[in-house]
Parts: C-alpha cells; structure tokens; sequence
C-alpha cells in the first residue's frame, strides 16, 4: 500500500485516506478582468502534464481534510516529499531526487515494451 | 401506528442490530450529542473553557472531560461528542455559543451514529476496512482519527485498549455494521 507523508497530522498514511488536486502552484492572476482570453486559457485550462518530477497538490480528504503540496514522480508514484500548503515551492532534498531518478530507469513504462518509443 | 403525536418514538438507525464473535463484541452506542466545531487557533482556550474540556491540539489526540469528547480531526476541527443523557436544545451548541469567540459549530448529532468495538479482536476486526495500524504504540488509548473503513468514512476513537468508538454517518451505519461484523467474524478465526 502506497503510504503518503500528511504535514498536517505529521504521519504517513494509506493513499486511500487522500485525494489528487491538480498541479500545485498555479497563482491566479491578480488582474484577472484585464486579461486576454489567450492568458486566461493559459492560467485556467493549461497544464503541464510533465513526466517525471511534478509538483502536485493533494488533500487529506478522509482524514484532516487539509490541502497539502506534494513532489511526485509520475514515472514510479513515488512520493519526494510534501509541505503545508500556502509554503512557497520546495526545493527537494538532493539524495530523494538521486533515489528517484535512479528508479525511474528501473521502472516498466508502457512507451519502453509497448509504445511507440519502443 | 402511534396513535398520537405522544406515543411517537425515535427508531434508532441500528436498532435490532447484532453482531460479532467469541473475541469482538459489537454494539450500537447510545445516542449522544454530537458537534461539528471549527475554530481558529486563537480562539482555541475561549472555547475550550465555554465546553469544559481542553480542545486537543495535536494530531491524532482527543480530551474527555465531564461527560464530553473533544477528537482532533484537523489543525481547525473538532468533533465534540456528549455522551450525557439527551435533552433538547442542544447544550454543546448552547456551550459553543457562549465561548463569545468567532466559530462554526453544526449539530450533527443525528447525523452520526456509533458502533462500539471491543474485545480482544477489536483492533483485528477493524483493520478488515481500514488502513490505519492500531497497534498500541501508533494508536494509542485516547488516540482518534478520521478515516475510511472499507468504502464508508468514519471517526475512530480508541476508548480502552481493546475498546474502539467507530462514529459513522447514520445511512451509512448498516454497511458499517455488516462491515464490522464480517471482520469480526474474521478476527475470531
């Protein structure tokens, strides 16, 4: 069972307690009447989808309820770290990242047996 | 039929309910009072001295005091729970009201139910539905959380060592139940 880090009741947890919330660190505009529809698109539609590292939130939804940002790799599900929300974007700590880019090479990806990368 | 508005009774949501096995006991708790209480940091001891009880603060913790049982469910909430005979008008909301501090406190006392678990199974026949480890180290006695028991969300409570509190939403009380009573059927194997 994936066991994710809560910063709020400061202990890991089954993944089943929580629920995704999209890509983290998305500011809205503070001119937001004064935009065009091309930059509106942009901040309200558009996402990165990246592969890899992504910066995500999450929430707590079956236990404190509280939203938190998390560091994830797409490519294992692993978890690098989370921290309250509101705190600026969290650099991770240099020996998570090695573990992580270590297993994404072990890790069995569609695009490597079955894809078109193949 | 009851034949006035006088003879009319509350049927209680697991009422005739039975359950468990030679090692898990289940019962339907009494009923009690019930709050949903959200506060502030700040205004945490104005509250705490309005319900006589100090509001745990901690993750994971929960405080009785006078009858009452204050869980911590999030770093702003609390559930409140007295357990005193029930009389109208709702005395933890009378209580909160008086704290004269900025709050949200919704009664919620028909809208959960209780099921109490004990036994030298209890922590066994929960763990069939929920994810959370009982052991006594991480979840001690007095130890409370919010979480999922098989698809249903609950609030647990550890009242003794082999005794839980398992607070559900009343509709979802005979899953809950039937739930229970199958792990318990496990935890006797």
């Amino acid at each position: 069972m994936l066991l994710i880090h809560c910063p709020y009741c400061e202990e890991d947890r089954s993944e089943l307690e929580f629920r995704w919330a999209g890509e983290a660190h998305i500011a809205r505009p503070e001119n937001i009447a004064a935009i065009t529809d091309e930059e509106f698109a942009e901040y309200f539609f558009l996402r990165n989808n990246e592969k890899g590292l992504t910066y995500e939130r999450w929430r707590h939804i079956h236990g404190c309820g509280r939203f938190f940002n998390a560091a994830r790799d797409t490519v294992s599900d692993r978890f690098l770290m989370t921290y309250k929300a509101g705190l600026p974007k969290q650099s991770i700590p240099p020996a998570e990242e090695a573990t992580a880019v270590a297993e994404e090479k072990t890790v069995e990806t569609w695009e490597a047996t079955e894809g078109d990368a193949r | 039929m009851a034949k006035s508005k006088t003879d009319a009774s509350r049927t209680l949501p697991l009422a005739g309910f039975h359950g468990g096995s030679s090692t898990v006991r289940l019962e339907a708790a009494a009923p009690a009072q019930r709050i949903s209480l959200r506060a502030s940091a700040d205004d945490v001891p104005a509250l705490s001295g309005a319900l006589g009880l100090d509001l745990p603060v901690k993750p994971k913790t929960s405080a009785t005091a006078n009858g009452r049982t204050a869980l911590w469910l999030g770093p702003d909430e609390w559930l409140v729970i007295d357990e005193g005979t029930v009389s109208p008008g709702g005395r933890l909301m009378q209580a909160a009201a008086s704290s004269g501090v900025p709050h949200s406190a919704a009664d919620v006392s028909h809208r959960n139910t209780a099921i109490l678990v004990s036994g030298p199974g209890a922590a066994r026949a929960i763990n069939a539905g929920c994810p959370q480890d009982l052991s006594l180290t991480a979840f001690p006695i007095g130890a409370c959380s919010r979480t999922v028991l098989a698809k249903v969300e609950i609030v647990l409570l550890r009242t003794a060592e082999d005794a839980f509190r398992v607070e559900v939403w009343r509709s979802f009380s005979d899953y809950a139940f039937g739930l229970l009573a199958e792990g318990a059927q496990d935890a006797a194997l």
